[in-house]
């Protein structure tokens, strides 16, 4: 079988890759997405939710982008939550349970209508080359795909293996093979490999879970939602339940423990932390005599229920008995054992800020891949190297992320700087400017980057535009017209009798002050919006604490204007420690930023390396 | 990388003068202007000649290979007599060598600095020492350049970052079993990092003090013996002295190490009314600098009204003991009688007060103590305010973070550097 030449080729229909393909497309090259079955676009492997903390900020970061992540988590939530509702709205994550199948319904149908986006079908096990440069893939059954760049986003496929206690057998996850021998091709480039593990809950019956003393919990009233084109759901909506485990549940896990693949040491590779198996849980934190449970509904018609907190490599029959143990669960019927997956990942410090693997032309790398887990953290970097695996074909600039801008940009920045010692996930106090970067105003912080790429449609340009338009005039109102403290008294505002005039969005930042307190103060702004009132609440909040990190920022930006050469050897610098040369060596940072955030660097160590760039400029310079 | 080289003693006329070269040719010239092979390390007695073999001086030629050496380089010290030409005529044939230059102010240092010898509040404490005349003064110096200002600051920051994260995981893990209301902990915390950067800021003042020494002034009436008085102390005729009232007019300084402690002695004019316009501009110079100086010494007769006040620590004394019949608390320059006395107050007073020294030495080090201060007594508001501002507070916190980070050259490195090195001279 003979295909057509690609621009891209998208190796994986996971959310890295699905997500790839769509930015790719979106900037008008012709892209495949080259996954095992259809059906495998949009599945998710794990729980049933998009979004959360940190999380639902890279959700609205996609969506910002015109990805397709956060519309089809609109489409297919069947229970929203704001996370950290009574909290800044700085740290307010949106979340929600997802129906599995409407969410790959909804995924499918959306990369099937995508022009300039093609779904093929089949294993990858080689790449084709010429030199150093990669220009297609080989599948399985001997076909060729060519393609001037090629996008993996294999998630845990690598040379991935199972653990269900002491069982364990080759898999990508449950029910699939896992790709053996694309991994031994990326063994020729010398790639640096890791492993890592991670670990999934049994998944029960929800029709053999007596729901009559469990705690309910509804989603919100008025629901968040992702995308920033949406305002209303579609699904029917559900609530999750909630139970815990207990003492005798503690006592079966410990009396088991050496059965466990974890604990009998059946595994090497690194677990999250953030998400620790149920064995984890109970032998870390011995003082706790009991753990939450979520009991997520998989769908609003599916009875499959995820337990959100018990993962494990537990053999099945001690899973039966724990869960037995668990009120509420007493009679639940395990539908799937949960179980643990090992799996390779390559060294993301080997990556640059597109996400191309250093050494290798046109090969570009996302997601689980990369030693990150979550459905977010891959599909923000799908966009990342679709966005940038495109522009490189038609010999446009990188596209990058700074820390300054996105979460997406702190990702990549913490991949690539610092690498990953387990596998990594989005928090927003990785963020330094989290008060700046937050979930409601995506848009305002990448949607003109989308437009300027060519990238976003139609219909989201006009929409951002206009509500711009309407940001800037009520912002203008606001910041233009002054008060003493007298007037705002007679108000009914509070403020201390200094005699200082305050502008409207001063005003605002105060915590009692809402939009509608001002609103009668200021002609004009009666017709204001709901969501454009709330909008510049948010905005005047943070404006002081904006101002300030601005300056940081800027100083940031400057040391980013110290471009470190590809070629520069930091080896031959005297007078750095030999661990950080090494360090210096395999991250080969972008720019004395990035140097500046590697673990262990010293104020010597960057003066040392600002010195050799100066020299290096001013040789140049006498030379030219 | 260029050689450098530069007289690293003080200019002028002196016994040794040691000129020093450093960089990767820096052995090769050694080489160059003693003729024979040298040992790799060690001290050698060598001739030294120009590049047509005429001999410049007899010198010591000492070897240092990096990174065993100040800079971290290669390193030659060339001791040659001190003789103004001698010195000259060394420069100039290192000069004529290819590839050396003569170092700019400071660029040893910032050498060693790159080389990872030193950190920033080292190096500012190796201009310290450099310019360190008394024991106080060194012992406050060596601290800064043993690192001691660097580890205080990773201390704190450790500890608010730890403060910090017990916020993080409100915030990061809502929902998850975990405590809501954190503030009575962190503030508690905070608290303790806050009297630590205020005592430490508060020290600065002191520690500036040892570095540019306190001063101590002798006010009185005119004719009491207040410029008698100084040349004792001081040992020599700093000060003229005669039986005429209002012989002093301009404020004398004399500069003295009392006990190890600077002191910046200074006489001034005696006080009266007066018609003459010279002398009551004296008069008011010596109550200004009397009223700025550390300590005050009074040269008083019994229930003599004092127009200037006498603060904490300063002395009061009947002047010219020697003529007085009773033993009371009394003073003479003439005899030295009651200067043991004088002197044994002053140093006590300034010892107690130099204990409130700190590692921190610097206008730079205070400003930035008192900054990260700042954010922190805002953190402290706002985390009153609970968990809603929790976002706010940590903000807070992190910009004190970043300011401690700032003290040790961990963040904005470049201008730090310039600033540091623009106060270093020729050779260091
Ligand atoms: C058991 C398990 C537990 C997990 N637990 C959690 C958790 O608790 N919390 C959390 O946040 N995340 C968890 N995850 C992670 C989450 O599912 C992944 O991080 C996310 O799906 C990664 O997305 P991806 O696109 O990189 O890879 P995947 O979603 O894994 O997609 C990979 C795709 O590549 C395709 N593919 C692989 N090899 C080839 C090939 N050679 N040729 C063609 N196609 C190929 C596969 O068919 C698949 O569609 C878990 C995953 C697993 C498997
Ligand atoms: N007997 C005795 N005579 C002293 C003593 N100290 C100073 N005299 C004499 O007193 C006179 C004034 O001394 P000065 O030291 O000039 O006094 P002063 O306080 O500096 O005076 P003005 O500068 O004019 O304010 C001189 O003749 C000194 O010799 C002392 O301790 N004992
Ligand atoms: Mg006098």
């Amino acid at each position: 079988m003979k295909h057509s030449i690609f621009d891209v080729i998208v190796v994986g229909g996971g959310h890295a890759g699905t997500e790839a393909a769509h930015a790719a497309a979106r900037m008008g090259v012709k892209t495949a997405l080259l996954t095992l079955h259809r059906r495998d676009i949009g599945v998710m492997s794990c729980n049933p939710a998009i979004g959360g903390l940190g999380k639902g900020h890279l959700v609205r970061e996609i969506d910002a982008l015109d990805g397709v992540m956060g519309r089809v988590a609109d489409k297919a939530g069947i229970q929203f939550r704001l996370l950290n509702r009574r909290k800044g709205p700085a740290v307010q994550g949106p979340r929600a349970q997802a129906d599995r199948a409407i969410y790959r319904t909804e995924m499918l149908k959306l990369t099937e209508a995508q022009e300039n986006l093609q779904i093929v079908e089949g294993e990858a096990v080689d790449f084709l080359m010429s030199d150093n440069c990669i220009n297609g893939v080989v599948l399985s059954d001997g076909a060729e795909i060519h393609g001037r760049k090629i996008i993996l986003t294999s998630g845990t496929f690598l040379r991935g293996v199972i653990h269900i206690g002491d069982i364990s057998r080759p898999g990508g996850r449950m029910g699939d093979r896992p790709s053996v021998k694309l991994a031994e091709r990326m063994d020729d480039f010398e790639v640096p490999f890791g492993r890592l593990k991670t670990g999934t809950p049994p998944r029960l019956d929800g029709r053999t879970i007596d729901w009559s003393g469990l705690d309910l919990q509804p989603g919100d009233d008025d629901p968040t939602l992702f995308s920033f084109l949406n305002n209303r759901i579609s699904a029917p909506q559900v609530s999750c339940g909630i139970t815990h485990t207990n003492e005798r549940t503690h006592d079966i896990i410990q009396k088991n423990l050496s059965r466990s693949a974890m604990y009998g040491g059946h595994i090497d590779g690194v677990g999250p932390r953030y998400c620790p198996s149920i064995e984890d849980k109970v032998v870390r934190f011995s003082d706790k005599s009991s753990h939450q449970i979520f009991l997520e509904p998989e769908g609003a018609t599916d009875h499959t229920i995820y337990p959100n907190g018990i993962s494990t490599s537990l053999p099945e029959d001690v899973q039966e008995d724990y869960v037995h143990s668990i009120f509420g669960l007493e009679n639940a019927v395990i539908l799937q054992p949960g179980y643990a997956i090992e799996y390779d990942y390559v060294d993301p410090r080997s990556l640059s800020l597109d996400l191309s693997l250093r050494g290798v032309e046109g090969l570009y790398l996302a997601g689980q891949i990369n030693g990150t887990t979550g459905y977010e953290e891959a599909a923000a970097q799908g966009m990342v190297a679709g966005l940038n695996a495109a522009a490189s074909c038609l010999d446009k600039e990188p596209v990058n992320f700074s820390r300054s801008n996105s979460y997406i940009g702190v990702m990549i920045d913490d991949l690539t700087t610092n690498g990953v010692t387990e596998p990594y996930r989005m928090f927003t106090s990785r963020a330094e400017f989290r008060l700046s970067l937050r979930a409601d105003n995506a848009d305002q912080r990448l949607t003109p980057i989308s437009i300027s790429l060519g990238c976003c449609s139609q219909e989201r340009k006009e929409k951002f535009l206009s509500k711009m338009d309407q940001l800037g005039s009520t912002k203008y109102a606001l910041e233009s017209s002054k008060y003493t403290p007298k007037q705002l008294l007679s108000a009914g505002i509070k403020v201390s009798q200094d005699g200082n005039r305050r502008t409207g969005m001063d005003v605002l930042a105060f915590p009692d002050v809402t939009f509608e307190t001002l609103a009668p103060l200021i002609t004009g702004l009666d017709q204001t919006k709901p969501e454009i009132r709330r909008q510049v609440e948010r905005d005047a909040l943070y404006a002081t604490y904006i101002e300030r990190q601005k300056r940081e920022i800027d100083a940031m930006k400057r040391d980013e204007g110290h471009v470190i050469p590809v070629d520069f050897d930091f080896s031959s610098i005297s007078g750095l420690s030999n661990e950080l040369k090494t360090k210096l060596c395999v991250t080969k940072p972008h720019d004395l930023a990035q140097a500046a955030r590697i673990d262990g660097m010293t104020p010597a160590g960057l003066a040392l390396i600002l010195a050799r760039l100066r020299r290096d400029t001013s040789q140049k310079k006498r030379e030219a | 990388m260029d050689t450098i080289f530069a007289l690293a003693s003080a200019q002028g006329k002196a016994g040794v003068a040691v000129i020093r070269v450093s960089g990767p040719q820096a052995h090769q010239a050694a080489l160059q202007l003693s003729g024979s092979s040298l040992p790799r390390q060690g001290t050698t007695l060598r001739v030294l000649k120009d590049q047509f073999g005429n001999p410049l001086d007899e010198a010591l030629v000492l070897l240092f290979s990096g990174p065993h050496s100040f800079t971290g380089e290669n390193t030659v010290e060339f001791q040659v007599h001190g003789s103004i030409a001698v010195i000259s005529a060394v420069l100039q044939s290192l000069s004529e060598i290819d590839g050396l230059r003569i170092a700019e102010p400071g660029e040893f240092t910032r050498r060693a600095l790159e080389n990872g010898k030193l950190d920033l509040a080292q190096v500012e404490g190796l201009a310290d020492l450099i310019d360190a005349e008394t024991e106080s003064q060194r012992k406050q110096a060596q601290t800064l350049l043993s690192g001691g200002l660097g580890v205080l600051a990773e201390r704190w920051r450790r500890d608010l970052i730890r403060a910090a994260s017990l916020i993080e995981v409100t915030i990061d893990f809502a929902d998850e079993d975990v405590p809501v209301d954190v503030t009575p902990e962190v503030s508690g915390l905070l608290s303790g990092i806050q009297a630590d950067l205020q005592k430490e800021a508060e020290g600065v003042g002191i520690a500036e003090r040892i570095r540019h020494g306190f001063e101590v002034a002798i006010v009185g009436a005119p004719n009491v013996g207040k410029s008698t008085l100084l040349n004792m102390l001081a040992g020599r005729e700093a000060a003229i002295t005669s039986e005429y009232a209002g012989t002093t007019r301009d404020v004398i300084e004399v500069r003295m190490d009392l006990a190890g402690l600077p002191v910046t002695l200074l006489d001034t004019a005696g006080l009266r009314d007066t018609d003459d316009h010279v002398e009551n501009i004296g008069i008011s110079l010596a109550r200004k600098r009397a009223e700025s100086a550390d300590l005050r010494v009074f040269l008083v007769e019994k229930g003599e009204d004092l127009t200037i006040e006498m603060r904490d620590g300063d002395i009061r004394l009947l002047p010219k003991a020697d003529v007085r019949e009773n033993s009371e608390i009394a003073v003479s320059g003439k005899t030295g009688q009651g200067v043991d006395y004088l002197i044994s107050h002053i140093t006590r007073v300034l010892r107690d007060r130099s204990a409130g020294a700190g590692v921190a030495s610097h206008a730079r080090h205070r400003e930035t103590l008192n900054s990260a201060n700042e954010r922190l007594k805002n953190a402290q508001t706002i985390l009153l305010q609970g968990p809603e501002y929790y976002d706010i507070a940590t903000e807070e916190m992190r910009s004190a973070i970043r300011s401690l980070e700032m003290l040790v050259g961990r963040v904005g490195v470049e201008d730090l550097l310039d600033e540091i090195f623009s106060s270093f001279c020729l050779g260091k």
